[in-house]
């Protein structure tokens, strides 16, 4: 059975086991992964996955099943077993599928699926991983070691069906490649990594290109020092500023506002970042890695403006998360097969603004460049920040020397106010996007 | 649920024979590979989740499938499905023997043992994925009325329970033909503090393998006044301090700074890669005498315990670090193999979907001998942690952070003012140089850790006495 198929077949008998409502989620994938380690094949794998998961809503009480027994009978048990959980919850007048007003009617073509990538072979898949670990081992004498080069593909279906009607489905594909280097200097190692992703096989970056990019970055970091504990400003590379995004993200995002556990409460239409900040969500952005056309509600899709020139314009929401604070879902129900929807970012981006990044540097007279954050030290209730860090220190306009074993602290409320600069370098590579970003001052911990 | 023999339960739900996995392991080695392994499991598992008082959700997800994993040398061919026929496995074992392909030297694995007396740390009469659903949303109920009852400034909590059921069934090529079957229950408690407009939240919680009405013995409703209490202590946190001082860390959960500084560096695949900060530094100090570290698997009911890992070893004890001095890494049968070294029972993975890795079981500090009001009085000026979320390290250049949920200044050798969560920073090879005092109170955590590693997340355990590093940078904004 076609994966929009047994979507339809689990809510039909949901409703017949006694449901008032229903949906469900089906998705299937198959998946290659090689890994190489200094030329030599280190793991060739294939993966096979297929889940259905359905939801019911038993008067006003809820209960979510999954399972990856797809037989007749493994499908047969599962509706009524999810009546019989919702049974034991306590009912939720909120509780419910989303407004049928707010479907999809039109499927959009979102060129989300290239037949390419379930193609590929391992050979070629081992041959692009060489090619990138190679060109990061020729780099330099100081490129000593590796942990490896991997390709990684998958490709797959995503089905959806309620009892509203709606019965959707659409294909997606992914590849990636990805090397880490290590470097070594008077006996003291270092590594970073670089790595190029997409929905189509033929817009990869270079197998050589990624290997050159993740040398690049593994060098600098050699004879890193520690910096001194001050406050100044702190330039964030654009990796490491779409992590900003994902913090934004997570305090606009139903699941928090409605518990309260959000530092961005009961701002919507308020300036809560620098006129300089403009972010955007696109779920239909051509081939985007978010992309989709419906989202795990069946709701319809568009681009909106979430944060305009620093004023909050739009919460990501979902049904329920829009029920309880009086508004309407903005179509951001993310849904993985074995649980609720909550509701979360797809394509998110920071308009790129008038800097070239170099000039963001050469603003900087004594400050910090970061490349890389560790740690979970961030609390969206309170919006404290502070996370472990590594980066070069900028002395002059110049980047002058790596530094690392040091935090950079602060609250997001002022962090998203400080922003000083925003570059022109914006490129998509993950779903959240960013360019290169300036905040006028944080407080660095080091020695 | 079946749960007394995981190879009845697995040939007779998928209607399989040993022979027939005999034929398939048989395809697997046919390129001449070192070693082949297949890994059955299935998976139960049941969430209830509260918030303003009331169950709302509720979730049961079942996961079942097998991988076939082929050695030869240094690679791994590997093949997994969730549909689990014979014609399946067949064709699993022909895609993971690729890697057999063209392989040059032979290279010895440690030699395939009858398991060892195995052990047997967490048998339960009912498994608690069987607890009825009723008996879950009363226990959550009981939580909300006890963080309730703490203070009346708590103004929410959300509560969940997780219950698990795992069956799985190893079969080698190496003639080790063993099952396990493990229970988890996980409790987990945040409580919302409101005053005067300012928010704060406090998270408490615990589990292990064991039944579910264990987390009725008292141990729920302390969960629960201990995440308010947390609550309501950040209400008066000041701004954390910013700078390298000396550090308290509180006994149990903060153990998670050895899993971090210390625990990944000594697992077995970045030091024959010799990636690891730790790389070649057996037997020379990275510690002081009063350090010493051991991984246990090996603990009745501990989250982290299991009778066998994931390729059917025993789990055990290990020493990492004695007195100071480095003693021993973490392996796996790939890496044990090709580094000569003897298996630890640490080669686990998340799921049949995943190639197993040298993970942490339990990993703690064995007890000192100090009254831990001693070390505190011993401080003039610094920060005392007791509480911590999340933590991560850069295994290559051993830089490792964990982030404080609860912490305290200590003024004049004594505990003063709450302070802002902040993440702490340093660096693997040389912080346990910097402990200078050790208690003699060791706790291993409630049962709350979840180890994530190359995108596979396992449960693991930690443990500490109270403890003093003479210099760690904290990571406040008040510089």
């Amino acid at each position: 059975m076609e994966p929009r198929d047994v979507a339809r077949d689990l809510v039909a008998r949901a409703l017949r086991a006694g449901a008032r409502a229903a949906d469900a989620v089906v998705a299937e994938s198959e998946g290659l992964a090689v890994g190489v380690r200094l030329g030599e094949v280190e793991k060739l794998k294939r993966a096979r996955q297929r889940r259905a998961g359905l939801r019911v809503f038993v008067g006003d009480s809820t209960a979510i099943v999954s399972t990856a027994d797809l037989t007749p009978e493994g499908l047969a048990s599962l509706a009524g077993d999810a009546c019989a959980l919702a049974r034991a919850t306590a009912p939720d007048p909120h509780a419910g599928l989303p407004d049928a007003a707010d479907l999809a009617t039109t499927l959009p073509d979102l060129d989300l699926h290239d037949p390419a990538v379930e193609r590929v072979e391992a050979d070629d898949a081992i041959g692009w991983a060489n090619a990138a670990e190679r060109a990061a081992l020729d780099a330099g004498p100081e490129v000593t070691n590796s942990e490896g080069a991997e390709f990684g593909s998958d490709a797959g279906a995503v089905a959806y069906a309620s009892s509203l009607g709606f019965a959707g489905a659409y294909r997606g594909s992914h590849a990636s490649l990805s090397v880490v280097p290590v470097a070594t200097r008077n006996g003291s190692m270092q590594r970073d990594y670089w790595y190029t992703a997409h929905r189509k096989l033929g817009a990869l970056d270079a197998p050589a290109a990624v290997g050159a990019e993740a040398a690049r970055r593994t060098l600098r970091r050699l004879g890193a020092r520690r910096p001194p504990t001050c406050e100044c400003p702190v330039v964030f590379e654009p990796e490491i500023a779409a992590s900003l995004l994902r913090h934004l993200a997570g305090a606009i995002a139903g699941g928090a506002l409605y518990r309260k556990m959000s530092f961005l409460l009961d701002r919507l239409g308020e300036e809560i970042a620098s006129p300089l900040v403009t972010v955007i969500d696109d779920p239909l952005r051509p081939a985007g890695p978010a992309s989709r056309p419906f989202d795990g509600e069946g709701v319809a899709q568009r681009r909106q403006p979430i944060v305009e020139r620093g004023v909050l314009r739009s919460y990501l929401l979902d049904s329920y998360s829009a029920r309880r604070l009086g508004l309407r879902t903005t179509g951001h129900a993310a849904r993985s097969v074995g649980d609720a929807p909550g509701a979360g970012p797809t394509n998110f981006y920071l308009e790129p603004g008038p800097h070239a990044p170099e000039a963001i540097i050469a603003s900087v007279r004594s400050g910090l460049y970061v490349t890389e954050l560790i740690g979970f030290g961030v609390n969206l209730l309170t919006g404290d920040y502070s996370r472990g860090a590594a980066g070069i220190w900028i002395e002059n306009g110049e980047l002058a020397y790596p530094v690392e074993e040091f935090t950079i602290a602060g609250k997001l409320r002022d962090m998203l106010r400080d922003v000083e600069m925003v570059g022109s370098d914006l490129v998509f590579r993950g779903s959240l996007a960013c360019p290169t970003v300036k905040i006028a001052r944080m407080t660095v911990a080091g020695t | 649920m079946p749960s007394e023999s995981p190879e009845r339960f697995f040939l007779e739900r998928f209607q399989l024979s040993s022979g027939g996995l005999e034929r398939v392991l048989g395809t697997a080695v046919a390129r001449g590979a070192d070693w082949a392994d297949l890994y059955f499991e299935y998976r139960t598992a049941q969430t209830a989740s509260l918030e303003e008082g009331v169950v709302k959700k509720a979730t049961r997800n079942v996961s079942q499938g097998v991988g076939v994993r082929v050695l030869a040398g240094a690679r791994s061919g590997y093949a997994c499905s969730d549909e689990v026929t014979l014609d399946r496995l067949e064709i699993a074992a022909r895609t993971a023997r690729c890697i057999a392909e063209e392989r040059t030297a032979a290279i010895a694995l440690p030699a395939a043992r009858v398991p060892a007396p195995a052990h047997d740390l967490y048998a339960v009469a009912r498994p608690p994925i069987d607890a009825p659903v009723a008996d879950q949303v009363a226990l959550l109920a009981r939580i909300d009325a006890a963080a309730r009852a703490v203070d009346p400034r708590i103004t929410n909590v959300l509560a969940g329970v997780g219950l698990e059921h795992r069956i799985v069934y190893v079969v080698t090529s190496g003639g080790i033909v063993v099952g396990d079957v493990r229970p988890l229950v996980h409790l987990s408690v945040t409580c919302i503090a409101e005053r005067d407009g300012i928010r704060q939240q406090g998270t408490y919680g615990g589990g292990g393998r064991f039944p579910f009405e264990t987390l009725a013995d008292g141990r729920a409703e302390r969960f629960a006044r201990e995440a308010a209490r947390q609550a309501l202590v950040n209400l008066d946190a000041v701004d954390a301090p910013a700078g390298t001082m000396t550090v308290v860390l509180g006994p149990g959960w903060p153990g998670i700074l050895l899993h971090e500084a210390i625990g990944h560096g000594l697992e077995g695949d970045f030091n024959r890669k010799r990636t690891s900060a730790f790389t070649d530094r057996i037997g020379t100090r990275v510690g002081s005498e009063l350090c010493t570290v051991v991984d246990d698997g090996t603990i009745p009911s501990r989250r982290g315990s299991l009778n066998v890992d994931d390729e059917g070893t025993p789990t055990s004890r290990t020493v990492l670090i004695e007195k100071g001095v480095l003693r021993g890494y973490l392996q796996d049968r790939l890496n044990a193999g090709l580094m000569g070294m003897p298996l630890t029972g640490n080669g686990r993975r998340e799921s049949f979907a995943h190639l197993p890795m040298p993970r942490m079981t339990n990993t703690f500090m064995l007890a000192g001998e100090e009254a831990p009001e001693d070390i505190l009085r011993s401080v003039d000026k610094g920060l005392y942690a007791v509480s911590f979320g999340g933590g991560q390290v850069d295994i290559t250049s051993g830089k490792f952070v964990f982030s404080a949920s609860e912490a305290y200044l200590i003024e004049g050798g004594r505990v003063t003012r709450p302070v802002k969560g902040a993440t702490l920073i340093g660096n693997g090879p040389d912080v346990l140089t910097r402990i200078s005092r050790v208690g003699a109170d060791l706790q291993l955590d409630e049962g709350v850790g979840t180890c994530g590693k190359d995108g596979q997340s396992v449960p693991v355990g930690v443990g500490l006495p109270t403890v003093r590093i003479d210099g760690l940078t904290v990571g406040g904004t008040q510089a």
